[in-house]
């Protein structure tokens, strides 16, 4: 390395600083970089480097991690940054009316720095804020409900030098911490049930978990019958028997709040409502499998609540039911929907690109820097501290045989009433979306865009995981909406959010969205419907992880249900030419050459 | 390892396998040729192309990653098996550009070798990405064209663990995930042509080109025109 030295010294004192401040810790480079990100704008050459040789790295493997990450940047950032959520839900919500106003205020497109670097204006997939749409982060502060007349409003006061907080919500300024969570978001909790939304006491599920053996909890909430709400309903306890099971100096409990799957936004409600309750779930894991090392991974888009999280953890150690041997870090994400898969997760935590990690070894016998770890969703958590509260049995009576308790649902989209419901499990989707007032629904996405798209002729199948599996994502589409539209939209957001460490889902995701596009522009023809489905086998089958896994879901999910839509758009090949081939652009560069008119394939010679 | 060897079988084949083994190992030693690409002797396994994919009890696992185990039954070299691999490498193909008649690397190429060896002989469905990504010519000895990259991560671990100098690394994310040096370019990293990373058996395709070597083995007498890729593994067996 030859090109480090000398670069601005005096500059680099603030960097070294930053490192210094994480103990110049490699793996804690998620932190150093979005420090920097937050002090100079970007991420520069000479950055990389100072962080490198404060942590002791290569230079490449700083910019390998500052370049995976959406709220990294490796050229000049505004001083303001707006990242306007581009999700389908939020185009149908008029978007577009709202990214012309800030475009027109401020001067710049999305993707662009203004000359003066004042501010950035960009796309973001979900930022969990589909009940209250369009929605937009201004810095980490958060606007929702935009209309065009609004953002002219926050654009002009940005411009005026008006803070973001301030420009959002007039008087933000004077709000204390918590106000401050809940004058940004509405919690829209529509539905409150028995486990988690209605009342609940602090700290009971602790007291009893404290007067039992580590072994006897965890027979409890296996007993419980309690299942994952992250997505992939893993048994609970099984999951802590085998972490606690194995032998290791240092355990770890995270806590997955990546909550990154478009669509879901319960978590979020969680946190700001009952953050205490997820706190004691993780300290009851903690005495479960013996841990003494706790860490919420909390995605970035998130960061309005960090400072919220932060005084009830604070208030919980002054409570002394925190940081008795057990506490808890935040690490916060950096825009990566890959980092709520856990081995991501867990190199992120590391400091490392979101990648996810080879399996086998699984995180509960080699997580965290090695060590056995327990990941778990936030809901997941607050369900346990509930179950060692009321006990095993009460939860396990609720719900149906193989998935017991309530679940969280975050329903969005074409309904009356968005928002969150807690309903136990093995409700129709058609009361569900009955309670949402969407009676008139054409299509469902349940589980995201990684879950199932269902049409009116399933809306009598039930939420469980004997049927319809779901984190919580209820998406209801109407009659209006365009399938295809959808689709082309769901399959740009895995190709954005794919970590390219696997040939299928970073190759075949782009080819997959490029085939959908074929289809929308009306140029497919019946082999293309066989190509989808041969191309969607061969990512599923081959991919490293979830993510590739069921990326081509979207896809697989709308041939299934609404065949008719693809085959309204296919056309049969005329003379065995390829509907693909246009003539008309193939010969135009010939045109341009000859300065003529071709005599076969232009017959109006007049024009 | 220690612990007992146990037997496990590859499409119908016993296999015998140490305790930590992965499948590929223990298929090499028993002379049955997994395909790979990103995986090489040597090196620490990366499982990222993904064409070693095999099933194992009915499910699909990388054989490079997986741990044998004792009773697996191994689905290996079955048509269905080598379609999905056919799938991946011409993934590989279209995402970069590989002109093979104007390469240094052809014949030599385990890319071009691994397409003779799926018989990828029938028009390729999918779309070309056409990467239009700058040549580090800046290095005196040493040539790096990206275009032609497979992400197998060969020259990073190479460098890393082998060289202990770390010249590689990945930068981006999905699609625009590329190989990247350690400096501005080429010339401002400590490589030496004299490092592992950039001897021809590392990079499997024409991306590290040593700049005195061009065209000096003449097309024809190269490495895989005698024999498909895996024979030497193949010959082994029994
Ligand atoms: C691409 C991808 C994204 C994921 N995102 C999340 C997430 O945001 N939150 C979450 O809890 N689990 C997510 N998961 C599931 C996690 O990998 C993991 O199964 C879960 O956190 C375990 O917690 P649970 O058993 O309590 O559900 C994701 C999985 C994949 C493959
Ligand atoms: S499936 Fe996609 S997200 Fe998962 S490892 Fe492969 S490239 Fe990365
Ligand atoms: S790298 Fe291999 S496949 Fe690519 S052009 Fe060269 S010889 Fe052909
Ligand atoms: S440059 Fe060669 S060795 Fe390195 S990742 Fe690319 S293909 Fe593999
Ligand atoms: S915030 Fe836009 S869809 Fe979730
Ligand atoms: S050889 Fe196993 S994934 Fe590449």
């Amino acid at each position: 390395m030859i090109e480090t030295a000398g670069v601005g010294a005096a500059q680099d004192l603030e960097i070294a600083e930053i490192c210094a401040r994480f103990g110049n810790d490699r793996h804690r480079m998620l932190d150093i970089l979005l420090d920097v990100q937050e002090a100079r704008r970007w991420i520069s050459p000479a950055s990389m480097d100072a962080i490198a040789a404060a942590v002791g790295l290569t230079r490449i493997a700083v910019e390998g991690v500052a370049s995976f990450y959406s709220f990294l940047s490796l050229a000049p950032k505004g001083r303001v940054t707006i990242r306007l959520c581009d999700d389908i839900v939020d185009r149908f919500a008029g978007l577009d009316a709202v990214v012309a106003a800030f475009a027109e205020e401020l001067g710049i497109a999305p993707g662009e720095t203004s000359a003066d670097g004042a501010f950035s204006l960009e796309y973001t997939p979900c930022i969990g804020m589909c009940d209250q749409v369009p929605a937009a982060m201004i810095n980490e502060v958060v606007a929702v409900r935009l209309t065009k007349a609004r953002a002219r409003e926050i654009a002009q006061r940005l411009k005026a030098g008006i803070a973001p907080g301030e420009a959002v919500l007039p008087g933000f300024a004077e709000l204390g911490v918590q106000e401050r969570v809940r004058a940004q978001v509405e919690n829209n909790i529509r539905q409150a049930g028995e486990v988690l939304l209605g009342p609940v006491m602090q700290d009971r599920g602790l007291q009893a978990a404290m007067a039992m053996e580590p072994g006897a909890i965890i027979d409890a909430v296996e007993a419980s019958g309690l299942r994952g709400c992250g997505g992939a309903g893993f048994t609970t306890g099984r999951k802590w028997r085998f972490a606690a099971g194995t032998q290791a100096d240092r355990r770890i409990v995270i806590c997955n709040a990546d909550e990154g799957e478009p669509g879901t936004f319960k978590d979020r409600v969680m946190l700001t409502e009952r953050a205490d309750l997820v706190f004691e779930g993780m300290t009851i894991a903690a005495r479960a499998v013996g841990a003494l090392e706790g860490i919420v991974y909390l995605r970035g888009e998130y960061r309005y609540l960090l400072d919220h999280l932060h005084a009830v953890l604070e208030e919980r150690r002054a409570r002394g039911v925190l940081g008795q041997g057990f506490d808890i870090r935040i690490q916060l994400g950096a825009g990566a929907y890959v980092c709520g898969e856990e081995g991501a997760l867990i190199s992120s935590c590391e400091g490392l690109p979101g990648e996810p990690k080879t399996r086998p070894p699984f995180p509960v016998t080699r997580g965290y820097l090695g060590f056995p770890t327990v990941v778990n969703n936030v809901e997941t958590f607050a369900h346990v501290a509930r179950l060692l509260d009321q006990g095993p049995g009460w939860f396990h009576a609720m719900g149906t045989e193989r998935s017991h308790g309530t679940k969280l649902f975050s329903v969005s989209g074409d309904c009356e009433r968005p928002g969150v419901y807690e309903l136990p499990y093995g409700q129709k989707v058609r009361d569900l979306l009955a309670l949402a007032g969407a009676e008139h629904a054409a299509a469902v996405q349940v589980g995201g865009p990684s879950g199932t798209m269902i049409g009116r002729d399933s809306f009598d199948r039930c939420l469980s995981f004997d049927d319809l599996a779901t984190g919580g994502a209820i998406i209801v589409f109407s009659s209006q909406r365009n399938i295809l539209e959808i689709v082309d939209y769901y399959m740009s957001f895995f190709v954005h959010e794919s970590c390219g460490y696997c040939t299928p889902c970073r190759v075949g995701n782009v080819f997959l969205k490029k085939a959908i596009e074929k289809f929308r522009k009306g140029q497919a023809s019946d082999e293309d419907i066989t190509y989808l489905k041969e191309l969607s086998g061969t990512i599923i089958e081959t991919s490293r992880c979830g993510l590739g896994m069921t990326s081509p879901n979207p896809v697989l999910s709308s041939l299934e249900n609404f065949p008719l839509v693809y085959a309204a758009l296919t056309r049969p090949s005329k003379d065995g030419v390829k509907a693909t081939f246009d003539i008309q652009s193939a010969i135009d560069g010939a045109r341009g050459i000859a300065k003529r008119r071709s005599y076969i394939f232009d017959k109006d010679f007049s024009k | 390892m220690t612990g007992e060897s146990f037997v496990f079988h590859i499409d119908g084949v016993a296999v015998t396998a140490k305790p930590g083994q992965t499948i590929m190992e223990a298929a090499d030693a028993a002379g049955i040729y997994i395909p790979r690409l990103c995986d090489v002797e040597g090196l620490r396994h990366q499982g990222g192309c993904r064409v070693c994919t095999v099933k194992a009890d009915g499910r699909s696992v990388s054989a490079c990653t997986q741990p044998a185990a004792p009773d697996l039954k191994v689905e290996n070299d079955t048509p269905a098996r080598n379609r999905v691999r056919r799938d991946l490498v011409e993934m590989l193909f279209h995402e970069g550009n590989h002109l093979c008649p104007i390469c240094e690397k052809s014949g030599n190429c385990e890319l071009q070798a691994m397409a003779y060896r799926l018989e990828m002989t029938v028009a390729t469905r999918f779309p070309y990405l056409e990467p239009c990504r700058e040549l580090d010519a800046s290095h005196p000895d040493i040539a790096l064209d990206t275009n032609r990259c497979i992400s197998c991560g060969r020259c990073i671990r190479a460098s890393q663990d082998v060289d202990g100098k770390g010249v590689f690394g990945y930068v981006g994310r999905g699609i625009h995930r590329r190989v990247a040096v350690n400096g501005a370019d080429l010339a401002h990293t400590d490589a030496a042509v004299t490092d592992h990373a950039m001897s021809a058996a590392v990079c499997p395709v024409g991306c590290i080109i040593r700049k005195d070597e061009g065209f000096r083995v003449p097309i024809g007498s190269r490495h895989f025109d005698h024999g498909l890729i895996g024979h030497e593994i193949e010959e082994k067996r029994e």
